[in-house]
């Protein structure tokens, strides 16, 4: 089950990279989204993948057998997907305004902060 | 069904309540996040929001020295939300590291915030520059304070969205395009670590540091740490802004609204640092000495592209994102030699960084203002105009340039003497080069824009600042000028605080007291 989730995770890894490298903002932005998906389930197959018991003592007892699910990654992905949400609605929205405002979607031509050719700064007066 | 009288929770809880003294450790923190919703909630009364704002910080100012203090005399405190036992609950663990760096980080949100006063405008205001200061410092405080590896993930991400909207105040294109840069790559850098988190907690199935500190002797043999700690200081170089991953640093730095960068020149690059120390000196140490060559290169590089960069720009904000690049290098050079002085040495520049960088940003706003312009092209006669600010602001470029009599020098002569200890001389060679670098930049920034006689006819007088730009310039480069001269109080504190990280188990004590009978859970 481990080895399954690690090629589907990788996949996930590999996909998102791939898009990140794009210079095209929208396809950065799905790259992001699915790096943050690949995350997920990384952190998830972290704390062990079993099926059918869910982590409650059973009476009489004190610890949990090992075998249970472990709620601990749970609780991380929750936190993890509310940020990686959030920034992404961040994103989207910046993005669309980038493109509003500098006319593209192109990252090589936002040279609007780093201008291509600037001047040297003035060797004397 | 048992009764709850027969359980005994003190396998699970703190049983005792927190003294009432160890609430310091999440009062910062609690303190920022208070303040910033109640300006959230009067964020149409604008002009309460610089009297709110200006007496949250004073009183973080307050609370974090009151922590200092209470940290340099009893060793470090540790509190766990909802009394849980750690590593199960969440540990907020303050030791002299992070509470030196949080007090830094605080005096320089409250020269910022007075600088606020006149630099941020109504509309500024409306669209909530305070909150978000508010809460990009709960961000950075928590960073600084927190013992658990996650939290400190989601403190990160606290101060990014923070920062998101202060480096787009005012939607102009030029912030876009950089806050498009700074978003995507800081959010990178980000999952990153995360990513890493979530490996390490394959490895320990622990996520508070001090346990990691424990454990990581027995699973050194056996766990792939090394990878790990890869993975973190590309992560935390990421958000450090050290070499080969630093480029969204001079895309963006130089957009904002001039306190923004100030803000971010003395803040953010140093939480990107505190966690890689944090991690890679304190919990990882073994694995860092195997690293130590990559870290060492990465420095060279960082260091010298700064000072290079820095040589290169026409705009002073420009000019001074490259000084806190070259900064990080120096930091840098600290954590790859990695023995107590290079450690010591190390967040001494942190700390002088912090009030430096801020300083020269606050400088460069205020010359703009007096001379209207952010060019080196056209800057000038500022030294006529103001002679005082003058002054003040030739200490501070010593300071940045690290020459006698100001703060720059001592974390240089710490660095240069540990990289010389252990026959690193290429390493003392690049602070040094970068160091000259540096000053010549610097001295031509003071010759153009503050000898050389205004070229045209001066612009018309503006409102004055008064107080609120004097106060803040006045009192960093008092703290920069009373560390030059006067090192002996931070070196000892510098000192303590190495090798507080270098053996933590005073650390590892304070979250777990019986630690000293071998009890691992």
């Amino acid at each position: 089950m481990e080895t399954l989730f690690a090629i589907l995770i990788g996949m996930f890894f590999a996909g998102a990279v791939y898009l990140m490298l794009s210079k095209y903002t929208v396809r950065i932005l799905l790259g992001v989204a699915l790096l943050g998906n690949a995350v997920n389930l990384l952190l998830f197959t972290s704390g062990r993948l079993t099926r059918e018991v869910p982590p409650i003592i059973a009476a009489g007892e004190d610890v949990l057998t090992s075998s249970a699910a472990n709620p601990l990654p749970q609780a991380l992905i929750l936190t993890a997907i509310v940020i990686s949400f959030s920034f992404f609605a961040f994103l989207l929205v910046l993005t669309y305004r980038a493109f509003q405002e500098l006319g593209t979607d192109d990252t090589d031509e936002m040279r609007l902060a780093e201008p291509r050719n600037e001047p040297l700064p003035p060797m004397g007066y | 069904m048992a009764s709850p009288a027969t359980i005994d929770l003190s396998s699970a809880l703190v049983l005792t309540p927190t003294p009432t003294a160890d609430w310091l450790v999440v009062l910062p923190v609690v303190l920022m996040i208070t303040v910033g919703a109640a300006l959230m909630m009067i964020r149409k009364s604008v002009r309460l929001h610089g009297f709110v704002a200006i007496g949250g910080l004073t009183l973080l100012v307050v609370l974090d020295a009151a922590l200092l203090w209470k940290v340099s005399t009893e060793g470090p405190v540790t509190m766990v939300m909802g009394r849980w036992l750690p590593p199960f609950g969440i540990a907020f663990t303050a030791d002299l590291f992070g509470a030196a760096m949080a007090l830094a980080a605080a005096v320089v949100a409250l020269a910022v915030g007075i600088y606020a006063l006149v630099d941020i405008e109504g509309s500024g205001r409306r669209y909530g520059f305070f909150p978000f200061l508010m809460l990009l410092m709960a961000g950075v405080s928590g960073a600084f304070l927190t013992g658990d590896i996650f939290n400190l993930y989601v403190w990160f991400e606290v101060l990014l969205i923070s920062s998101f909207g202060l480096l787009i105040l005012g939607s102009e294109p030029e912030q876009i395009d950089g806050a498009l840069k700074y978003a995507i790559l800081n959010l990178v850098a980000t999952t990153l670590f995360l990513i890493s988190v979530g490996y390490l907690y394959a490895i320990f199935g622990t996520l508070n540091m001090a346990d990691i500190a424990r454990k990581a002797g027995e699973l050194r043999d056996t766990a792939p740490l090394v990878t790990l700690t890869t993975l973190f200081i590309l992560a935390f170089g990421m958000k450090a802004a050290a070499f080969p991953v630093n480029f969204w640093l001079p895309a963006s730095y130089h957009t904002p609204r001039i306190v923004v960068s100030a803000l971010f020149g003395g803040l953010l690059t140093k939480v990107g640092i505190y966690a890689l120390i944090r991690v890679t000196v304190m919990l990882f140490p073994v694995e860092r000495e195997t690293l130590s060559l990559i870290l060492a290169v990465s420095a060279v590089l960082t260091m010298m592209l700064g000072a290079i960069g820095a040589l290169a720009q026409t705009d002073i904000r420009r000019l001074i994102g490259y000084l806190v690049i070259a900064g990080i290098g120096n930091i840098l050079a600290g954590v790859s030699i990695g023995t107590p002085a290079a450690i010591s040495g190390a967040m001494l520049y942190a700390l002088h960084s912090m009030v430096t960088m801020t300083a020269l940003y606050v400088v460069a706003g205020r010359a703009a203002h007096l001379a209207g312009s952010w060019s080196l092209a056209s800057l000038g006669g500022l030294y006529r105009q103001a002679p005082w600010f003058s002054a003040a602001s030739l200490l501070l470029f010593l300071a940045a340039a690290g020459l006698p009599p100001l703060s720059g020098l001592w974390p240089k002569v710490a660095l240069l003497k540990a990289s010389l200890d252990i026959g690193a001389w290429w390493l003392a060679a690049g602070i040094l080069l970068s160091a000259f670098l540096i000053t010549l930049s610097l001295a031509r920034v003071f010759l153009l824009a503050y000898w050389r006689p205004q070229a045209e006819t001066p612009p018309a007088p503006k409102a004055a600042h008064g107080w609120r730009s004097v106060l803040p310039i006045g009192a960093l480069t008092a703290l920069v000028l009373w560390f030059g001269l006067l090192p002996e109080p931070l070196l000892a504190l510098s000192q303590a605080a190495a090798d507080g990280l270098a053996d933590p188990s005073a650390y590892i004590l304070s979250v777990f007291p019986d630690a000293v009978r071998g009890a691992t859970p």
